[in-house]
């Protein structure tokens, strides 16, 4: 170690907490000029936590598994009568559902339809929340050679869930329909009008620019379109769903709260790719 | 600068010297750790603010009580580390983290001799404010006007958490002193 006078000593150790805030600003400058090496820093940190997360992960989830099966035990009798209600609703919905089934085989037949292509695809655990203050990501482990690629579709067993926006050699983050980024094209089931679906940051996303003439109505089944060759069409998103002060809003499929394993389609589609870190997309709308 | 003082004390042996290491590195490394473990997949609601809050309450404790283990650097560093884990605009939780450390070493004087409640209070008008400040620079790194509700419910649960985490830390940096005295 360097002997310094005290004076020079003690002048030198006020000055660093002014030189470091300096290099605060300095760093949020080099952040937003410099959105790759931000993006690869974050990556990198990511990608050295992901297996440890990944480790940690199987006894977390078995723990909120058994918490969850003891509220279950409460609600037993209830959820019981529920789904026997249901399960009979459901033997009608799949009768109805195996005679369209043979129908539209019946037709496509006729027609001599060229089925879509199936698209291959990664299965994922989510192993860690990587969103922050203002954002709704999750954090995925995956092998050393996983070949994903930025704007795959990532969806859970019931819907979409998000596209890839970052990828490190060990991990990678899908941004959440919810962040307050997200902007998804999507089609009206019933009245097959386009709208747009933006994400607030809550855990419902709005319903924007819809044409006119159309109304969204309550319940209304909500799914992609291609519209923008982002995502294929008719990937299952959510349904419709009106606040007290009658904005639309959608409730999401997927179970975005508990997401534990995700699919990730490659539809090699690269018409818009997602947003990426929040200084990025800033930049790109302007 | 224990060689400057007079007075009988062990020889400076390695085991001696590794002690003393750990335990001068014992906040900077034990808060990484809490932050790690704050990131940590528990599926807790509202853990982007956790881990804010626990990175926050951390620093002003430790610049607090034991600033010579809590220096500037490692407080950027610490700040970075905060930034690249909840995917914050890189720097907006440094600085907001350095001039939590600025302030502690401010009122360190009139702070450390006071009971607990008052030093609470002070740590919830930092939280406050470092929740604003956060707010107003990242809507502007980001371009865009955000709801400032995420930011003040993580200064109520850095405020709720703060008695917490204190009894805690009062527990180690205790322990720590009384090694740090023989």
């Amino acid at each position: 170690m360097i002997r310094l006078s005290i004076p020079v000593r003690q002048a030198l150790s006020k000055l660093t907490l002014p030189v470091l805030i300096a290099a605060a600003f300095g760093l949020m400058l080099l952040g937003k000029a410099d959105a790759v090496l931000a993006e690869r820093a974050r990556m990198a940190v990511a990608d050295a936590l992901a297996p440890i997360y990944g480790v940690l992960a199987a006894p977390l989830a078995h723990g909120r598994a058994t918490i969850d099966n003891m509220q279950r035990m409460v609600t037993l009798y209830s959820d019981n009568a529920r789904l026997r209600e249901e399960n009979e609703r459901l033997r009608k919905w799949q009768a109805v559902a195996m005679t369209l089934d043979a129908e539209n085989a019946l037709l496509k037949a006729n027609l001599r339809w060229v089925p879509d292509p199936t698209p291959s695809y990664v299965t994922a655990r989510v192993v860690a929340d990587a969103g922050g203050v203002y954002a709704r990501a999750v954090l995925l482990s995956l092998g050393p050679n996983h070949g994903i690629v930025k704007g795959q579709i990532a969806l859970d067993d019931r819907g979409l869930v998000g596209r890839v926006t970052e990828v490190g050699t060990r991990s990678a983050r899908v941004l959440l329909l919810t962040d307050i980024n997200s902007r998804i094209p999507v089609v009206m089931e019933q009245s097959r009008a386009r709208a747009m679906l933006v994400g607030t940051n809550g855990s419902r996303p709005r319903l924007l620019h819809w044409p006119e003439g159309v109304q969204p109505a309550e319940g209304e089944r909500i799914v992609t379109s291609a519209e923008a060759n982002a995502f294929p069409a008719g990937l299952p998103v959510g349904t419709v769903h009106f606040t007290a002060s009658n904005v639309p809003e959608v409730q999401p499929e997927a179970r975005l709260d508990r997401l534990e394993v995700v699919r990730l389609f490659d539809y090699g589609l690269r018409g818009v790719l997602a947003p990426e870190t929040p200084n990025r997309s800033a930049e790109r709308r302007r | 600068m224990s060689d400057r003082l007079p007075g009988i004390r062990p020889r400076q042996s390695i085991w001696l010297r590794l002690d003393g290491f750990a335990r001068h590195s014992f906040p900077g490394a034990g808060t990484a750790l809490l932050l790690l473990l704050a990131a940590a997949p528990l599926g807790l609601p509202g853990q982007a603010q956790l881990l804010v809050a626990t990175s926050l309450a951390c620093v002003f404790f430790w610049s607090l009580f034991r600033p010579s283990c809590m220096a500037p650097p490692l407080v950027f560093v610490i700040g970075l580390l905060v930034d690249l884990l909840g995917f914050a605009p890189v720097g907006v939780n440094v600085f907001t983290l350095l001039a939590t450390h600025g302030l502690a070493m401010l009122w360190r004087r009139f702070l450390t001799r006071q009971g607990f409640f008052l030093v609470w209070l002070a740590f919830i008008v930092v939280a406050v404010g470092v929740a604003l400040l956060q707010w107003i620079m990242t809507s502007v790194l980001i371009l865009a006007l955000l709801p400032p509700w995420p930011v003040l419910f993580q200064a109520a649960l850095a405020a709720g958490m703060y008695p917490l985490l204190a009894v805690l830390l009062t527990w180690a940096h205790q322990s720590l002193g009384q090694g740090e005295a023989a």
